[in-house]
């Protein structure tokens, strides 16, 4: 912001643009400072504010409010230094001051003044307490749900896959394919979590299944549409050059439906997620979703949020994930949906 | 931009087919109605030949190529390469279509060698990949994507694609129609200079009657839909051709005539 003041004295014909892109990389954002104090200000309000009770770890919070408030003020210190990590704390600076400001609100609705009823709201030092605590419940959670969530979404990946590519391709299997995806496919997965749970043999086989079917419909039809979307020039192009039937399914129809299977496998994994979390609160004993109804069911409010957090990190990198895999499996398209 | 070495005195060695059409009749059903799209059209083309086809637009010389290249069967009537019956598309008849169809997930490097992959002779081939793709000028774009190239680039890989499977018949499917006039009128004159050096027969769809003068050796004139043909015509001027040229004048009146637009001229 800064720099546009510092340009609107500057008569036109003598801006100097190679200069001015230099002094912006070199100078580090102010933002980091109002970050920086932010923090300190949070750390602050956590520590010297009296609680209305007694919550466990609210020094450690404003500790470690504080060591962020440090490290902001380090970072813009040594900005030109640190490269990439540099630039994210240049971009994101903003961003971390509102962070600072929402926790202190969260702080003082909690803690502070009771506005928010305890303990159903507590504070955020009540989540570092149940991570602190019960770190070791929730790393095992996490793992249950994502070796689940992995084997669940493989299966139904290839099946959904190999079910589009063959509903598009040959007229015959759509026949038969057409009407089970139009019936199966808009049933919610979660609706038949009981029948899953009593049908297999074990609730894991159970939730696999129930990830899969989740995404198994999303990407068949959009490999199905995705193979129907290729132009058919590009089978008349590459038929004169000499291609078979084999050579124009592998190499035209499948990369061709290639971005329309990611948007598949973008859907199928938000439907995967929420019939697993689904599946572990009600059958699974086991997982993320049994985490958040064990703390629930012990009142545990701390480790109920500190879950949900766990959660909303973990998907959110398991999309990231997929969009990276896209983007670079995809190199040749343009102007995509950045995540 | 072609760097191919001009011989004006005398064509190269012809490896061209030749082509002969005979009766042929086709037509589409489109809801319930039949369609006439070619009516008994019969033409034979020697090797090396370099024919234009002209006509109003819509009238059917998009489909005679289709068949031409066998990607669908006459309704009626035989085509015949080296007088053997064509019955679906080979790499000896190759089209460069009005749309560049590049494959946009392979590189300019790797579109140029679909046709050897898919024959299965890229091991073999790969020099002569490289070799097309520098005889259109484009070695620095080996490994660009389509989304990366102008309009002329884009067919000028189109061109190298079919020119890598060596056509005994180039088919050439109004191919400069999109681009811009000045790389248009470049492009003519590297497709004349690959013709001359290569010496396949060449089947050129345009509706450009200047095009068709400027590039062939024959023109042949379509009527409306159903096509049939008007006139067929050789063009008796040797090459290098010059746009100037008050011969070429005189034939594209004689041409717009038959075409109907004499009142144009």
């Amino acid at each position: 912001m800064s720099d546009h003041t510092a340009l609107s004295g500057t008569p036109i014909g003598s801006l100097d643009i190679s200069g001015h892109g230099d002094d912006t990389a070199l100078r580090p954002p102010r933002t980091l400072l109002v970050a920086a104090g932010a923090w300190a200000a949070a750390g602050v309000v956590t520590l010297f504010w009296p609680n209305i009770q007694e919550f466990a770890r609210t020094s450690d919070l404003a500790v470690a409010q504080w060591i962020v408030a440090l490290l902001l003020v380090v970072g813009y210190a040594l900005h030109a230094r640190l490269g990439k990590v540099g630039r994210w704390f240049g971009t994101n600076a903003a961003r971390l001051a509102g962070l600072a400001v929402l926790l202190s609100i969260w702080q003082i609705a909690s803690a502070k003044i009771g506005l928010w009823p305890q303990p159903y709201i507590p504070p955020p030092q009540g989540v570092i307490d149940a991570y602190v605590t019960d770190w070791k419940r929730l790393v095992d959670s996490v793992a249950a749900s994502l070796v689940l969530l992995s084997t669940g979404i493989a299966a139904g990946a290839a099946a959904g896959f190999v079910t589009g590519l063959a509903t598009g391709w040959t007229r015959k299997v759509g026949y038969w394919t057409n009407p089970v995806l139009r019936l199966i496919g808009p049933i919610p997965a979660t609706s038949l979590i009981p029948i899953a749970l009593f049908l297999f043999p074990t609730s894991f086989s159970a939730s696999v299944f129930l990830v899969a079917l989740a995404t198994w419909f999303p990407v068949s039809v959009l490999t199905w549409s995705g193979v129907a979307s290729v132009d058919s020039s590009y089978y008349d192009v590459a038929r004169t050059l000499g291609a078979r039937q084999r050579f124009l399914l592998l190499k035209i129809a499948i990369p061709g439906s290639l971005p329309h299977v990611f948007v598949g496998l973008f859907m199928g994994l938000g439907s995967a997620i929420s019939v697993l979390v689904a599946a572990e609160m009600v059958g699974v004993k086991s997982g993320l979703g049994y985490y958040l109804d064990w703390a629930q069911g012990w009142a545990a409010y701390g480790h109920l949020f500190g879950g949900l957090l766990v959660m909303a990190v973990l998907f959110s990198s398991l999309t990231t994930l997929l969009f990276r895999f896209r983007d670079r499996l995809l190199i040749w398209q343009k102007g995509e949906v950045q995540w | 931009m072609v760097a191919v070495e001009l011989r004006p005195e005398q064509p190269a060695a012809s490896a061209g087919a030749s082509l002969d059409i005979e009766n042929v009749s086709h037509a589409f059903d489109l809801d319930g109605s039949v369609l006439r799209v070619l009516d008994s059209v019969s033409l034979n083309v020697e090797p090396g030949e370099f024919v234009a086809l002209l006509g109003p637009s819509g009238c059917g010389k998009s489909t005679l190529l289709r068949l031409i290249a066998g990607l669908e069967p006459p309704r009626a009537g035989q085509l015949r390469e080296n007088g053997q019956p064509i019955t679906g598309p080979h790499p000896s008849r190759v089209v460069v279509f009005q749309d560049p169809t590049l494959f946009p997930w392979r590189t300019v490097w790797n579109n140029v060698a679909l046709g050897p992959e898919a024959q299965g002779s890229l091991k073999q081939q790969r020099e002569r990949v490289d070799a097309t793709i520098d005889l259109v000028g484009l070695s620095q774009f080996a490994k660009a994507y389509p989304h990366q190239l102008s309009g002329g680039m884009a067919q000028r890989v189109a061109l190298a694609r079919a020119l890598v499977n060596d056509p005994e018949i180039l088919i050439l499917d109004e191919p400069l129609g999109k681009l811009d006039s000045l790389t248009r009128l470049t492009m003519q004159s590297e497709i004349v200079s690959l013709w001359r050096s290569k010496g396949f027969t060449s089947i050129l769809v345009t509706h450009d009657v200047e095009e068709a003068l400027f590039l062939a050796t024959r023109v042949v004139i379509f009527s409306e839909r159903p096509a049939r043909i008007k006139a067929d015509f050789r063009v008796d001027l040797p090459y290098p051709r010059h746009r100037g040229d008050p011969r070429l004048a005189e034939l594209r009146r004689e041409s717009l005539a038959l075409l109907g637009l004499a009142a144009s001229w």
